[in-house]
Formats: C-alpha cells, structure tokens, sequence
C-alpha cells in the first residue's frame, strides 16, 4: 500500500493550498495596516479638508456616473433577456461587450476626452468625467446583469411559461427577483472600480499630459487624481501626509464597496411580503 | 369512445428536436374524465408529447412539431391561437419541484394571476388562495406561514405547492410530468391522494415510471416506445391483457 506515500503528498498539498489563501491575506492586511498607521498618523484638519474634498468630488462622480450607467447596462441586459436563448445576436452582442469590459481604463480617458471634452465641447467637467466613468463601467454592468439574469435556472423560465406567462412578464416577476442581488453586487464592483482608478480622469482632466496640479475646485480630481499628483506633483509641503491619507480612505471605501457586494450577493433572496 | 367527449385529440402528431424526430405520428383522444397514464422507457417522448399539449415543446430551440393537437375540437396550433393564453388553460406540473423562491408561499399561489392580469385584490387573494391550497391538501398545514418563502418547505410541500399554483388559474387541463420522481414514498402517496380529487374536476394526463402508481391513479394507460404510440387502452386492459408483445415485455419489466 502506498498510504503513507499518498498521505505525504496530501499533506504537501494541503500545505500549498494553505499559503495560497495565506499570503495573499497576509500581503492584503500588512498594506491594509501600513497604510493605516501612516494615514493616521498623518491626518490633521488640513490633511482632512483635502482628501474629504477629494472624497466628496468621487462621491458625486461615482453618483452621477452610476446613475448614467445602470439604466444603460442593466436596462441592454433586461433587454436582451426578452429574446431569451433564441437570438444568435444576442449572443454576439455579449461577445463583443464582454470585450469592452475589458478595455484598459485609459483608453476611455482618451475616448472621453475625444468625444465629450472636445467634440461636444462640454469642457473638462464633472458631466464629461461622468459619461467617460459611465462609458467605462457600463459594459462591467452589462456583463455583470447578464450573468445574473443567465443565473436563473430554465426551470423556473419553464415554470412561468407553463403558468401563461409572456416572457416578459417572466422576466419581470420571476427571473429580475432573483436576479437583483446579482446585479447590484455587480454595479457597485464596477463603479468600485471605476472610483479607484486614476487613469481615465487624468487623461480627461489634461492632468497627465500637462502636469497640471489638480485643483482642489476641480470637479475630476477625485481621490485617486489627487493621490496620483500628491506623490507625482512637484513636491510641496503636507503632499506626502495627503497621499497617505487619502490612500487610507480610498482603500477603506473601495473595500467596503467590494464588502457591500459579497454581502448582497450572498443574501439568499427572501420573499417579498405579498402587499394587497 | 365518442369524439364528443375526448377533450384532447392528437392526429398525425410528430415532433422534433432539430433533425432529430422523437414523436412519429400520434393519434391519441384522451378522455375529459378522470386520469390518463403515459408511460413507456426513459427517451421514448413521453415528455415531449405532453409539452407539445401546452406548445410548452416549441420553446426549445430547434424544436419544431407537425400533426393536429385539438382540445375541445379546436385546434391548437394555429395561428389564431395564443399559445399564452393556451397554457393559462392547460396547467403542467414538472419533474423537479420549482416554487418561484424569490415568492414567499401566498405569492406562489398567486404567480400565475400575478404574472397575467397583476395582484388580485387581499380579498379576492386570500379567496384563490385558500381554495388552491385545499386542494393541494396543504392548506391546514400552511395557513399560518403564508409569507414564508415557497423553498422553506419539504420537496413533498414544494411539489403540493406547485399544483396549488397550477389549480389557481383553474385549468381545464392539469399536465403531469413524473410528478413524484423526485419524491420519497409518503410524499408521492400524498400526491396520489390528491389526483384522486383531481381526477373529478380536471382532465389529468400523467407522465410515470412507476408501473404500479400507473395502474393505482389511471383509468387509461397509453404505452409509448420510440417516439411511438404502441397502445392505448384501459388501464386495466394494459396491465392484465396488452395486445401487444412489446407492452406485455414492457409491463413484466422485460425492458425499460
Ligand atoms: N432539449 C432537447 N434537445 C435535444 N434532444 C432532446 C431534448 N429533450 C429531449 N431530447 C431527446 O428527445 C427524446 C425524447 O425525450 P423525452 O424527454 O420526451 O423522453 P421521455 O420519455 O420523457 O424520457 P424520460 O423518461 O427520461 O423523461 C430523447 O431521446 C431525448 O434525448
Ligand atoms: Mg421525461
């Protein structure tokens, strides 16, 4: 019998697989803590007046592009769930969203700045960071609705059709239920995402190509612009202890979006009560 | 039997998925009365023929059927005949037991008015619901915990439920497909109890593999093997005197 060979090399296994999920916590929670201990150390009215500023220009942002984003994504979704698994189109509409779901983020910088900065003249504003942010997560949304829709077994798709139902009816009170918590654990990921990442709006805001301090009254510098140009901007007093900080809260809100998520998508769907 | 009383008549009835034909040529006339059995070894089409009675069959993609399917002399196929609306005549009860599980218990009852004409008033609710639930037999056992979500219950209760949701819209017709397969032996005696009832109100065609379940809720049996209807007859007739060798080595489990 080779039972102690076996037995060494399951415990070799389970070794590995305990440092596969060890050092990636362990790497998480020691930036999680660095970053920590210097933000904290550092912040003091002034520190806190700049990233809040920061935080509250991403708030908006984040808001205004979700809000122009949801419709798009979740409605093409809900849409395209009408004509069920018979349209080959449908499909290759997913194929190709799926690949502007993976578009780097900079390259909508360069596409926002293209189509709503100049061909729209709408200026640099929060409205063109908003469509470019919206351009960015939508196909996230769409893609993310998509898989949540698809989730729903064809069981219950029969089960309502076997009940009279019309496919839309189907998908309004039968599969969209089921469906939400997917959905919404899938836009605020995005929009996570999106609020994280520095790219586009330095592209948009011209900050990158003219080294432009962002101001603090500029709609597009959001948390991570201001972060970017605290540590890359000419070296100014307090840049270092803003960078810190504002590290520190850009990290807590985007771990506490990704928490917000898990916690939606794991909630099993309870029933509504039935309202007369 | 005459042909004024058959509430489903098939003529020519063949069916498909993709090139593939799985159905050849049915001629069946199933009584309004009481309970018809459809039985036959796994892959013959026994589901298939009943999901081509709701045009539930047509669904699928690729799946295409041809022939005459007539309820009450009125041919079903045709292109004045909502197939939606159809299906709110002619309820199915499936394999799996599938409440909606984003429903709580009341709204499952109610799904197919919710889903057709919106939410009955509490009243008028509360009216469908009871009576549904009575005669799922599941009334007594659930009246205090109608919010609950409709996957609380025991599979016996889920597949209760669904026929409480079928019965709701008051069908003419009530489809089976092995109802009790995915069920232990007292929840399928329940099940069999409850077609009992049934079988005064509705017309119930019901897909088994249990020969003995089969000959204690039928009074007609149809034997079908290879997409085709081999015979049909009383039950009684099937199970003690089948014409046919091949039903005969069917019913003794000699196959299937
Ligand atoms: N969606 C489908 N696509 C292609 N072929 C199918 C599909 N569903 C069923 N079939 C085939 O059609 C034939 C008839 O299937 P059907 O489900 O009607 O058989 P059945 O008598 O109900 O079998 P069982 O007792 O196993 O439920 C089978 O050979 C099956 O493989
Ligand atoms: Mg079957």
């Amino acid at each position: 019998m080779s039972g102690r060979k076996l037995s060494a090399s399951d415990r070799a296994l389970r070794w590995l697989c305990a440092a596969a999920v060890l050092v990636p916590i362990a790497v998480l929670s020691s930036l999680l803590v660095s970053v920590a201990l210097v933000g904290f150390t550092q912040l003091d009215a002034e520190v806190l007046a700049a990233v809040g500023g920061a935080l509250r220009d991403s708030v908006y942002l984040g808001l205004l592009s979700a809000g122009l984003a949801v419709p798009l994504g979740v409605g093409a979704a809900i849409g395209l769930e009408q004509y069920g698994a018979r349209a080959t189109w449908a499909e290759l509409l997913d194929a190709k969203v799926a690949v502007l779901a993976g578009v780097p983020s900079v390259i909508y910088g360069l596409l926002g700045l293209e189509l709503f900065a100049r061909a729209l003249s709408s200026g640099r504003g929060l409205l063109a960071g908003a469509l470019t942010i919206a351009l960015l997560v939508s196909p996230m949304i769409f893609v993310a609705s998509r898989e949540a829709l698809r989730g729903v077994s064809a069981s219950q798709r029969e089960a309502g059709l076997a009940l009279g139902g019309t496919r839309w009816q189907i998908v309004r009170h039968v599969v969209l239920p089921m469906a939400i918590p997917g959905i919404v654990s899938g836009t605020i990921l995005a929009v996570a995402r999106a609020l994280g990442s520095a790219a586009p709006l330095l592209v948009l805001g011209g900050f990158a190509a003219a080294r432009v301090a962002p101001e603090a009254a500029d709609p597009l510098a959001v948390l991570p612009v201001r972060i970017f140009s605290w540590i890359a901007g000419p070296a100014r007093e307090g840049a270092g202890g803003n960078a810190a900080a504002g590290s520190f809260v850009l990290m807590v809100v985007c771990l506490g979006l990704h928490g917000l998520a898990l916690v939606i998508r794991g909630r099993s769907t309870g029933p509504r009560e039935a309202e007369a | 039997m005459s042909e004024a009383e058959a509430k489903i008549r098939t003529r020519g009835l063949s069916a498909w998925f993709g090139a593939r034909p799985v159905l050849r040529d049915i001629d069946i006339d199933i009584d309004a009365r009481g309970v018809t059995a459809i039985i036959g070894p796994s892959g013959c089409g026994k589901s298939t023929f009943i999901r081509c009675i709701n045009r539930l069959h047509e669904m699928t993609r690729g799946a295409r059927m041809s022939g005459k399917i007539l309820v009450d002399g009125v041919e079903i196929q045709g292109p004045e005949v909502d197939p939606v609306a159809l299906r709110r005549r002619i309820g199915m009860v499936f394999r799996e037991p599938n409440p909606f599980p984003a429903m709580s218990i009341r709204d499952n009852v109610l799904a197919g008015l919710i889903l057709n004409h919106g939410r009955p008033s509490r009243a008028r609710g509360d009216e469908i619901v009871e009576a549904a639930l009575r005669q799922a037999a599941l009334w007594t056992d659930l009246r205090d915990r109608l919010g609950a979500p409709g996957t609380s219950l025991s599979s016996g209760q889920q597949q209760r439920l669904c026929i409480a949701r079928t019965l709701a819209l008051e069908p003419e017709i009530v489809l089976m497909d092995e109802p009790c397969s995915a069920l232990d032996p007292v929840a399928s005696a329940k099940i069999e109890d409850l077609l009992h009832e049934l079988r005064e109100r509705y017309t119930v065609v019901i897909v088994t593999h249990n020969m003995q379940q089969a000959a204690r809720v039928s009074e007609r049996a149809a034997f079908f093997l290879d997409g085709e209807l081999i015979e049909y007859a009383d039950t009684d007739t099937i199970f003690t005197a089948p014409l046919d060798k091949r039903t005969e080595d069917y019913i003794t489990g000699k196959f299937g």
